[in-house]
């Protein structure tokens, strides 16, 4: 049951070629036998998981029901799910319960659908490679010694080993799409305000946007239109319609104007990925789409605008975790200084500590206007480089990241290194595009992604480009050798 | 103290605690009093994945003070993020309003007490939330935080440093204070912290130009104590200077057992707030149409009251002052006012029996056991002669211990007064009969002693008769 699309499974339930209570039974067997190996999983909810599934199995037996209703799911660990820890892959939440549901959760449940368990990640979300969660390290499904990507790694990890049919995730420099690319599924970011942000523990609040990973674009289409929508708890979100998705995938890439921004294809980006994205290119030709190079002539200076801006805004997010109300507390404190300093100190790793002190430093009387404002006008003309953009293209193509998967600990070491590598995906978190990365082949037996960027609310678009692109090749149905 | 040769300058920094039902960015309860704790929701605990949703009622109390104070009212404002931690701030930062305020530049009219006006400029006035409060006391070596008052509204108004003595300071915060409670955007309780003030002090040689080095005092919540802190820190501050030192800049903390300030914290420990504008709210934009409804809503305010007051019912510039400070005083007085003849007794009643008896009790005067309209009743009965003007201090004194209206009073104390000529020309005689020497007396030209055959007849009728037939018939009888 696990090779399947969550579209097959949805029909499975229909026809009662198995109940939603078999379907959760299977998914958390798998997570038992396969998640030692990977680490994906931080909580399981299985006795939960049972309850809902029994629930999902009555409706659907007197034909009721949400096209999601009874399909297993899991969520990143940074969504707030009431009852369960939700930690954020931080000591210092480690103990933490939310009295509350992100309104993502919320809705995926009222569509029916099935919650296992939540998913590893880098420390409140900050790494590229799931290094730096207190949870220990996610490893890559295709080869463990590697990395899943980040931040979102532990959702990218279990829907590529088939543990689940997908996971939730959040992406706010390249979270979704690059852990995607590196292991071969299929993840979209949606345009910033799309979906509502309320009880997603916030990383970088004008940046972070929450979207899916699933194994086809059908399948992502299908989650998305359940997960986004206006909600009065978050005022970024916004007040526009949420297109049929689903109904919108068979639209032909015919005449489709893709743009290729030359800045993508630079130095730096892998050879044989290189050629993977040509053959990719080559395909959409084939399915009729009119490819032309663009400029994006900014894209250069969106890493170290990016370092700017999400810094600058958790260490004032990442204020609130004092050990005062909840959380980490250090023990017998001497006064309220060593309570805040020490609390913080244990209860942060050093990656979180260091983007904290980055953010303090960018704020700071003196430097505020060299650092924080400049790096708003850069952002602003990274924006104005896409809008100009897509006056003349309907979608922007390129690769995901430079190149596969890497070992564990390469970068650990190497914070510019390892920032690099959301060279691609960084740009629409700063012009609050919606991207996707789509399985496009393989690099050294690794997979990699093609990176899909539309212009605002055009998440449709994107999807049923990489439906189409899915229609014509398979990468999206490769499974890693040792979960098949 | 000598204050020859120096120049004091006194800015305010006024914290108004909106009056909305709910917190500025939750929904939470905003009333005061409520069990430690039990009035703060997710969002005002600052706990993971929340946001702040803008209480559009508090957005309309703001501009509707900038109106007030004909200020410019920003048509496109920004929420900021003011950085530093303490316990009772569960985010670790304050959500405010910095460099794109809503309320811009306006300006507030004082009268002082020889009665000369002056005109205060106001620089700003912007949204922001309360922080909770900790309570040092019953936690042995820790201490308490309650967080029911985290997240209210509150408009912070800052004045220009135009103020020149404390006396002129309190006048501008009374002003303040009345003109909120005016607009019905806040409910003045200095007390419970509804109404705060940090006072901003300076002295100068007189004829400089240059501002000398300032303190801001903290914890002034009464109007006295804003006037006895802005003097101590007068007098500390032309001490200092006169013998040679330096006014360090620093924030103070006034005691009010003391009545003296002392350093809280020097500029040198000041926070670097880290401003930036927060993520997680839209700039507030407010269109003209907006403003024109606000704008036909304000209610009369206390200058325009005051004026009024003057041409209509002919009150002089202090009474109309003094009756306009609050509005439900104002309003007493115009109810009182309208179910009278003159306009001119009522105001006199209001402001000496009523006022007196309020202060006596330590009652607001919404708080009155004489309503305005039992209080024209007693009017009404002095009016049409029913009551002497002295009898009708006994009436309201009865009203006041609540033995019922003022005809009741009348009538269950028998206090009618006596206007029937022909029972008071029968007391007139018996007093004269019974008098004979201070007749004579009266009758060789000692006019003083008539006063005295006024006194007997009122006691002999228990002050009930009438005082101009009292007199009439003396008069005509004593002339014999």
């Amino acid at each position: 049951m696990h090779d399947k699309s969550l579209r097959e499974l949805a029909t499975g339930l229909r026809n009662r070629e198995f109940s939603s209570s078999e379907l959760t039974r299977h998914f958390l067997d798998r997570i038992g036998q396969h998640d030692s190996s990977l680490n994906s999983f931080v909580t399981l909810c299985e006795a939960e998981a049972m309850k809902s599934a029994e629930a999902a199995d009555r409706l659907l037996a007197e034909g009721d029901g949400h096209v999601l209703t009874g399909l297993p799911l899991a969520h990143k660990d940074i969504f707030c799910t009431r009852g369960v820890k939700t930690a954020c892959g931080s000591k210092m939440l480690d103990n933490f319960i939310a009295p509350y549901d992100a309104t993502v959760v919320e809705k995926l449940s009222a569509a029916g659908m099935v919650t296992l368990g939540k998913t590893n990640m880098d420390e409140f979300a900050m790494g590229s490679s799931n290094e730096t969660s207190f949870y220990g390290p996610v490893r890559n499904p295709w080869d463990t010694d590697l990395v899943p990507g980040g931040s979102s790694g532990g959702s990218a990890a279990a829907v590529a080993a088939g543990l689940v049919p997908v996971a939730t995730g959040t992406d706010t420099g390249g979270s979704i799409r690059q852990p995607a690319a590196l292991c071969g599924v299929t993840g979209i970011k949606p345009t910033y305000g799309r979906v509502s942000r309320w009880g997603m523990i916030a990383f970088a609040s004008s940046l972070d946007q929450a979207g899916v990973f699933t194994r086809s674009a059908e399948d992502a289409a299908l989650v998305l239109q359940a997960m986004a929508g206006f909600d009065e708890r978050d005022s970024t979100s916004l007040d526009r319609e949420v297109p049929d998705y689903a109904a919108d995938l068979s639209a032909s890439v015919e005449g489709l104007k893709i743009g290729l921004p030359s800045e993508y294809f630079s130095a730096g980006l892998d050879d044989t990925l290189r050629d993977v994205v040509d053959q990719a290119i080559k395909e959409f030709e084939r399915l009729g789409a009119e490819v032309r190079e663009i400029s994006l002539p900014n894209s250069g200076l969106a890493v170290a605008t990016y370092y700017v801006v999400a810094p600058a805004e958790a260490s004032s997010n990442l204020s609130r975790f004092d050990g005062v109300r909840y959380g980490y507390r250090a023990d017998n404190p001497v006064d309220l200084e060593d309570l805040y300093k020490r609390s913080r100190g244990e209860g942060f790793g050093r990656e979180v500590q260091r983007r904290i002190m980055i953010g303090t430093y960018v704020l700071s009387a003196g430097y505020f206007d060299a650092y924080y404002l400049k790096a708003q006008k850069v952002r602003q003309l990274i924006s104005d480089d896409f809008r100009k953009a897509f006056e003349s293209v309907d979608l922007i193509l390129g690769p995901a990241t430079q190149g596969p998967a890497f070992r564990l600990g390469d970068k650990l070491d190497d914070p510019v290194s390892m920032y690099l590598n959301d060279i691609y995906t960084i740009p629409a978190n700063l012009a609050g595009l919606p991207g996707m990365s789509v399985p496009a082949g393989f690099v050294n037996g690794l997979p990699v992604g093609l990176q899909l960027i539309a212009p605002w609310f055009a998440e449709g678009r994107l999807l049923s480009a990489a439906h189409q692109y899915q229609q014509v090749t398979d990468w999206h149905r490769r499974v890693p050798g040792d979960f098949s | 103290m000598s204050m020859q040769g120096w120049e004091v300058v006194i800015g305010l920094e006024v914290h108004v605690q909106l009056k909305t039902r709910s917190k500025i960015f939750s929904g939470a309860a905003t009333a005061y009093g409520a069990e430690a704790n039990t009035q703060a929701c997710a969002i005002d605990l600052g706990m993971p994945g929340v946001l702040p949703v803008l209480n559009r009622e508090a957005v309309r109390m703001a501009a509707r003070f900038g109106l007030a104070i004909d200020a410019e009212i920003a048509p496109r404002s920004v929420f900021a993020r003011k950085h530093y931690f303490y316990p009772d701030l569960p985010k670790g930062y304050q959500i405010s309003q910095y460099e794109l305020p809503i309320v811009g530049k306006g300006h507030l009219e004082i009268t002082l007490e020889d009665g000369s006006a002056r005109s205060i400029g106001v620089t700003r006035a912007h949204l922001e939330e309360d922080a909770g409060k900790s309570v040092h006391e019953g936690f042995g070596k820790a201490s308490g935080i309650d967080l029911n008052r985290a997240g209210t509204p509150l408009i912070e108004v800052v004045s220009e440093p135009e103020m020149r003595s404390a006396k002129e300071a309190v006048a501008y915060l009374k002003k303040l204070h009345s003109l909120v409670r005016y607009l019905e955007i806040c409910d003045g309780n200095m007390q419970e912290g509804s109404f705060r003030c940090d006072a901003n002090v300076s002295v100068r040689p007189a004829g400089s130009s240059e501002f000398g080095t300032r303190t801001e005092t903290k914890n002034l919540n009464s109007f006295r104590f804003v006037e006895k802190a802005i003097n101590f820190e007068i007098e500390r501050q032309i001490d200092v200077l006169e013998s040679g030192g330096k006014v360090v800049q620093e924030t103070r903390l006034y005691n009010p057992d003391t009545g003296e300030t002392r350093t809280m914290r020097s500029k040198e420990e000041a926070n670097d707030y880290r401003y930036f504008p927060d993520p997680d709210l839209l700039p507030v934009e407010l269109d003209a149409a907006f403003l024109d409804v606000l704008r036909a809503e304000l209610p009369e305010l206390p200058d325009a009251k005051a004026a009024r007051f003057q041409s209509e019912y002919g009150l002089s510039a202090e009474d109309a002052a003094v009756l306009t400070a609050s509005r439900e005083l104002a309003d007493y007085f115009e109810a009182a006012a309208s179910r009278v003849k003159d306009a001119k007794l009522a105001a006199n009643w209001v402001l000496s029996e009523l006022g007196g008896y309020l202060n006596r009790d330590d009652l607001e005067i919404t708080e009155s056991p004489i309503s305005s309209d039992a209080l024209a009743g007693l009017l009404a009965r002095i009016e049409d002669n029913t009551i002497s003007g002295k009898i009708a201090k006994e009436v309201f004194e009865a009203m006041w211990s609540g033995e019922g209206d003022a005809d009741t009073v009348i009538e269950a104390r028998g206090l009618k007064q006596i206007t029937d000529a022909g029972a008071i020309a029968r007391i007139v005689e018996e007093v004269i009969a019974a008098n004979a020497g201070q007749v004579e007396q009266y009758r060789a030209g000692k006019e003083k002693v008539f006063g005295f055959f006024v006194g007997q007849v009122m006691k002999a009728t228990q002050g009930k008769a009438n005082p101009a037939e009292v007199n009439r018939l003396l008069k005509e009888k004593l002339q014999g």
